[in-house]
Parts: structure tokens; C-alpha cells; sequence
């Protein structure tokens, strides 16, 4: 079975003087698949994609990014590739048109003034181009850059974070453009905290401490972690959940609103401490599918009982 | 397709667009830009007018013990060379002593008793100068006329049989053509090596926090993500700041020669094209500076650990030949030693291209080692 991949590389590594950020990091995205990354902060998650798009040059490991050499053909990379960094880092003293403007030049576009033009209609920003970047919203900002990103019809976005301090609406839009984009056969890697953006990408992959921890779909990630999970409700669920911790069987008790939800890889063991205190009339113990979050914390802790 | 491929090669709208970017910042960056054009003007006054290595009307009190008309007669001529100013007169010479420590003077000359008397005499009176040397430029200048500053005075009033006292003529004839700047003016020296200075500081300096400054905004991650080559975003980064320094040179000049009078003896087209070298030398080390420091903070700090030797070791404050040979040694390699030599040469001596040579190549050897860093320090911070 031959599938286009737009990522293919094996064994990426990289270190900062005696820091190992990225560990044998091997991933395979295909064309036109939003593809998810995932994981807890300082993680190595921005590091795997300055990789990815040739900012920093990986110390071994080999593979292609859109067919070009990860480690020789960078220049090209760059070409095709749409990089949006966590921090917005257009020119904030330049205005909106001169910052798509200075892109389109950076990018060798011939026709300059058409793809601004048709990027600032596109974000509705024609009326305010002379605008200078520095005084934009978060959420502005943060169309902007991808308007900057997009200029150049790259093959292969790359978005760090990208929808970080914006509110949901924002988000939501954000995000429907995204699988726009993707239907029309962009590839998109794209690093997130939110879990609920994590369930809209196509694929997931965890990574923590520089190691990839798991892949696959959302369903897929959650079942091959095998939790048991429960909700418990009843009152003062604060003192309760303590009382929990270190129970036979439970892995996590995490509050969700005003339930609790218990979670453990060891499904006979939880099971049985849920029987044992679902005796306690005050409170109610419901069998639950665990969800991603549930999931992720779980492979945080996993991460740090195994590295740290 | 809309765009171009080029086969790893230099492209052109990178660089234009690079160098219209930097050109955008810095009309909108005030501060910077009033800072280029202020600085030049803040400093042609204050060096301009406000120094003089030729100090006059230096504060100076008498302690005269004997009226007499040889002891006046010196004083007068003190006071007519213009170097001292007399304060009111000490009433003795504990009083006088307190004057020299406080400060109030710098000079105290103490005419003995009998001076007059004994001049006629033929005896030979001392007459006692003592001088606040804790600043002995300061006073340098005042110290050395005072010798035939007496002299001169004494030869009118010794006339007749008291000619005899007179010291006999020199057996050979000084003569001393102070060339290129006949009336010692402090302008002609300062003014040209101003321009050297301001240059030094400037163009170091906005360079240095040109490069750190996309670092520390983090648009330098931005500016690499793009296929723009390090040669391009040096490259047309430097541009406005050439054209910044041609402003300021002109500027300098402009003033040198309305409000200084400060002659132009040689080439105009000379003097811009050694002041282009000058300015190209400056932006190298600027650049290599900026791909070294972490932060705007640490370029600004590297640009004073250089400004600072470059300043005292040039030969701009002190005379260059004054030093010890390995302080010579060290201001040799300085570009702004040779750039003072080039200036002067060219504004005061009307020298030519072959007599400036001597000076053009310690500057292009600096310049090349510098881009030789610069793009091995560059190529690094990518990683």
C-alpha cells in the first residue's frame, strides 16, 4: 500500500547542549489530513516542528517533508511550507498590508499585489490594511499571521499553537478553515492544548518528553489506553476525591463541574473499589467512556513516573 | 504556481523587500531616528565649542613683594598673553597656598623682594611660579609661554648698560612652519575626527540592534522560516544605515565648514569614498555583534566595550604617538585610528590617493576579517 505522505521521517533527534528535547521522533502524516500534536508544556512539541520545516537541523534521524530531505533540502522545505509560530511574530511596526506584503516578497511572488489583496479581502481586513500590527486583538493577530502563513499556497502548514488566548469563536472559525484547507488537500500539523480541538484533527499524536507516546485517531487513542473510568457525584466532592487518591485501582480523580471522574488502568481492581464504596448511599458511582483529557493526563503522569 | 523558484541563488525581491522592511521601521522608530540626527549635532557642539586643548584666562593670584617697575613689567606681560586671569591678590603667602587648595587659582606667582633692585643688579632673582599641576594639560600650555613670555618683557626695559643681562642670541635661528593648521585652532583636529567618532558610535550600534532586535521581538523565527538567505537579510539590513551614515557625514561636514570654518585642502569625492570604507567597516563588526548578542541589552553593551578603546586609543583624545608601543599597537588595528589619519589627511593636507593607501588597508583587512566572523557567527545562531 502506497500512501502520499507530506511528513515521513524516522529516528528524528535533537539536543540542546546536554538536554535531549526530541527522542527518535518518527511520524507519518499523509496529504490532506490535519494531523494533531499533543502534549504537556516543554514537551517538544515546538522543537519536532522547527524540525519539520528546516529552522533547526535535526542531530540524527532522516526522512522527507513534502519529498524534500529534512536535512539537506531545507531551502526548499521552506518554500512550501506555511510555518505559524506560538508567538505572533509578524512586525507589530508594520501595518497589515506592508507585513503581507513584506511576506509575499520574502516568498519571491510575482504576482505581490493580487495575493495581498485577495488575503486582506479574504480576512476582511481590506479597510483596515494601513492598520499598524501591534495594535490588533489576539484574535486579529492571530488571522493575520495565518493570511501571512497562506500567502504563498504552501503544501504544508505547520501551526504551533495557534489558537492559544482566542476565544471560541474565534476558534470555531479558525479551525472551520482549517478543514477547508485540508479538503482541499493541504496537509496540516497542528500543536494544541485544547482537548476539544484535538478531537477535530483527523490523527493525534502525544509526545512528551521528547518521546512520541502513542498515535492514531481519537477513538483509537483513547481505547488503546485501556482506562476504566467513573463518575462520582455526591457532596463535598473535594474531601472525597482525597479519600480517593491511592485507593486499590485508581489512577486519576480529576473534578469536572460537579462530578468526578475516576479513572485507572487496572479495570478489575477499580472496579471493585467502585463497588466497595458505591455502598455508600451518598454517593453515586456511574460506569463512564473516558475521554481525552482523561486520557492525556493519564499519559502525562505515565510520562513522568517513566523519565523524570 | 505563483512562485518563482530560484535555484538557491540571491534573489532580488528578497533583498529589496528586506531593505524596504528596515526602511518602514525606522521612519516609525522616533526615537532612533532623532537619535542618528541628534546625536551628530549634540556632539559637533559640545566638542566643537565646548573643548579646548589650548586653555587661556586661567585663574592666577600675585604675591607681590616688591613693587618695582621689572616685577610689574612681567606681570603686565603674564596678563597680556592671555593665558592668566588675576585674581585678587594674596595677602601672604599662607593665604596664597589656601587659594592653589581650594582651587580658587591655578597659578600663584610670588615676586621676592628686591626683585627690581636686584635685576639691576645683575643677580639673576628668582621668580617663583607655582602651579596646580593635578591637570597638567591643562596647564601645559600656559607653563611653556611662560618663559619668553618674561624674556620678551624684560629685553624692552633692559636697555643700555642693562643689555648685558639680556641672554645672548641663539647661535641658529628657529624656525617653525606649524603646517597644514598654522593657528593651532582645537576645531581643525576635533571637528574631522568627529565625524570618524560619530560614525564609530551610530553605525555600530543601530546595526547591533537591528539583527537583536527581530531576536528579542521573536520575528527573527519568522524571518527563518522564509526561504530569505542569511547574505540577503545582511545585506539589506545594512543598506539604510549606510545611507543613515552618508546623512550624518554630510551633516558633519556641513558644520565643520559653516560653523567651524574647517578647510577642505583635498578631494570631496575622496574623502566620501574613504567615509563609505569607514561606514562598511563599522556595519560588519555592528552585524557580527547583533549575531553574537542574546539581546538588544548585550549588543548595546558590546558596542561600548569597543566604542570606549576606539575613543582613547585612536589618537581622537590623546596624541596616537604619546602611547606606549603596545597601546600603538592595539589602536593600530582599530579602523578608527586609520580613519582619523584619512580625514585629516584629506580635509588638512589635501592628500591623494596614494599618500591615504598606508591607511585604506589596515581598514579593509578589519573589514574582511569581520564579515569572515559575521558569517560564521550567523551561520551558527540558525541552529
Amino acid at each position: 500500500m502506497t500512501v502520499d505522505l507530506a511528513i515521513d521521517v524516522r529516528g528524528l533527534n535533537k539536543s540542546f547542549g546536554d538536554k535531549h528535547v526530541v527522542r527518535d521522533l518518527t511520524l507519518q502524516v499523509p496529504r490532506g489530513q490535519i494531523f494533531g500534536f499533543l502534549g504537556p508544556n516543554g514537551s517538544g512539541k515546538t522543537t519536532s516542528i522547527r524540525l519539520l520545516c528546516g529552522l533547526l537541523t535535526a542531530d540524527s534521524g532522516s526522512g522527507t517533508c513534502l519529498g524534500y530531505d529534512v536535512i539537506r533540502e531545507s531551502p526548499a522545505i521552506k518554500r512550501e511550507v506555511g510555518y505559524m509560530t506560538q508567538r505572533f511574530s509578524l512586525w507589530e511596526d508594520l501595518s497589515i498590508r506592508e507585513n503581507l506584503d513584506f511576506i509575499a516578497r520574502m516568498y519571491g511572488m510575482t504576482d505581490r499585489r493580487a495575493a495581498v489583496n485577495h488575503q486582506l479581502d479574504k480576512l476582511g481586513l481590506a479597510a483596515r490594511q494601513h492598520q499598524l500590527a501591534g495594535t490588533l486583538s489576539g484574535g486579529w493577530k492571530q488571522r493575520l499571521a495565518l493570511a501571512a502563513c497562506l500567502l504563498h499556497q504552501p503544501q504544508l502548514l505547520l501551526l504551533d499553537e495557534p489558537t492559544a488566548g482566542v476565544d471560541p469563536k474565534a476558534r470555531r472559525d479558525f479551525w472551520d478553515e482549517i478543514h477547508g484547507l485540508a479538503a482541499q488537500g493541504i496537509t496540516v500539523l497542528v500543536s494544541t492544548h485544547y482537548m476539544d480541538e484535538a478531537e477535530r484533527c483527523h490523527k493525534l499524536a502525544y509526545i512528551a518528553y521528547g518521546r512520541l507516546l502513542v498515535t492514531g485517531t481519537a477513538t483509537e487513542v483513547t481505547a488503546s489506553q485501556k482506562l476504566t473510568g467513573y463518575a462520582v457525584t455526591g457532596p463535598d466532592l473535594t474531601a472525597y476525591a482525597a479519600t480517593l487518591r491511592g485507593q486499590p485501582g485508581v489512577g486519576q480523580v480529576s473534578p469536572f463541574g460537579s462530578t468526578l471522574h475516576v479513572t485507572g488502568h487496572d479495570r478489575a481492581a477499580l472496579e471493585a473499589t467502585a463497588a466497595r464504596l458505591s455502598s455508600d448511599s451518598a454517593y453515586r458511582w456511574t460506569p463512564m467512556a473516558p475521554g481525552l483529557e482523561d486520557v492525556f493526563i493519564g499519559l502525562m503522569q505515565d510520562a513522568e513516573d517513566n523519565f523524570t | 504556481m505563483t512562485t518563482v523558484r530560484l535555484a538557491s541563488g540571491l534573489s532580488w525581491s528578497r533583498w529589496v523587500g528586506i531593505m524596504l522592511k528596515e526602511f518602514i521601521q525606522l521612519k516609525r522608530d522616533r526615537l532612533t531616528f532623532g537619535m542618528i540626527i541628534g546625536i551628530p549635532i549634540v556632539q559637533l557642539i559640545l566638542f566643537g565649542f565646548a573643548i579646548n586643548t589650548d586653555p587661556k584666562n586661567l585663574p592666577a593670584t600675585v604675591l607681590a613683594a616688591d613693587q618695582g617697575i621689572y616685577g610689574r613689567t612681567v606681570l603686565w606681560a603674564l596678563r597680556n598673553s592671555g593665558y592668566f586671569r588675576f585674581e585678587h591678590e594674596a595677602r601672604n603667602e599662607q593665604e596664597a597656598d589656601e587659594m592653589l587648595a581650594r582651587g580658587e587659582v591655578q597659578f600663584v606667582i610670588t615676586v621676592p623682594e628686591n626683585f627690581s633692585r636686584k635685576i639691576a643688579r645683575g643677580e639673576r632673582p628668582p621668580l617663583l611660579i607655582e602651579a596646580d599641576a593635578t591637570d597638567p594639560s591643562a596647564i601645559g600650555n600656559a607653563v611653556t609661554a611662560l618663559n619668553n613670555i618674561a624674556r620678551n618683557a624684560l629685553a624692552r626695559e633692559l636697555q643700555g648698560t642693562l643689555g648685558r643681562l639680556n641672554p645672548p642670541p641663539d647661535p641658529v635661528e628657529l624656525r617653525v612652519h606649524r603646517r597644514y593648521n598654522p593657528e593651532g585652532v582645537t576645531q581643525y583636529n576635533i571637528v574631522p575626527g568627529l565625524l570618524g567618532v560619530i560614525l564609530t558610535m551610530t553605525m555600530i550600534l543601530m546595526t547591533g540592534l537591528a539583527m537583536t532586535r527581530e531576536r528579542e521581538r521573536g520575528t527573527f523565527e519568522n524571518l527563518l522560516s522564509t526561504p530569505a538567505l542569511p547574505i540577503e537579510v545582511m545585506t539589506g539590513k545594512i543598506v539604510p544605515y549606510i545611507m543613515i551614515g552618508l546623512v550624518q557625514v554630510t551633516i558633519v561636514l556641513s558644520a565643520a565648514h559653516l560653523l567651524f570654518g574647517v578647510p577642505l585642502m583635498g578631494s570631496i569625492a575622496l574623502l566620501y569614498l574613504c567615509v563609505l570604507l569607514f561606514i562598511a567597516a563599522n556595519l560588519t563588526l555592528g552585524i557580527t555583534f547583533s549575531s553574537i548578542a542574546r539581546n538588544q541589552l548585550q549588543a548595546m553593551q558590546m558596542t561600548f566595550f569597543f566604542f570606549l578603546p576606539s575613543m582613547l586609543l585612536s589618537g581622537f583624545m590623546f596624541p596616537f604617538r604619546g602611547m606606549p608601543g603596545w597601546a600603538q599597537a592595539i589602536g593600530s588595528v582599530l579602523p578608527l585610528t586609520h580613519f582619523l589619519q584619512l580625514v585629516r589627511g584629506i580635509m588638512l593636507k589635501g592628500n591623494v590617493f596614494a599618500e591615504l593607501w598606508p591607511n585604506i588597508w589596515p581598514i579593509i583587512v578589519f573589514m574582511s576579517a569581520m564579515i569572515g566572523i559575521g558569517l560564521l557567527v550567523y551561520r551558527r545562531t540558525l541552529d
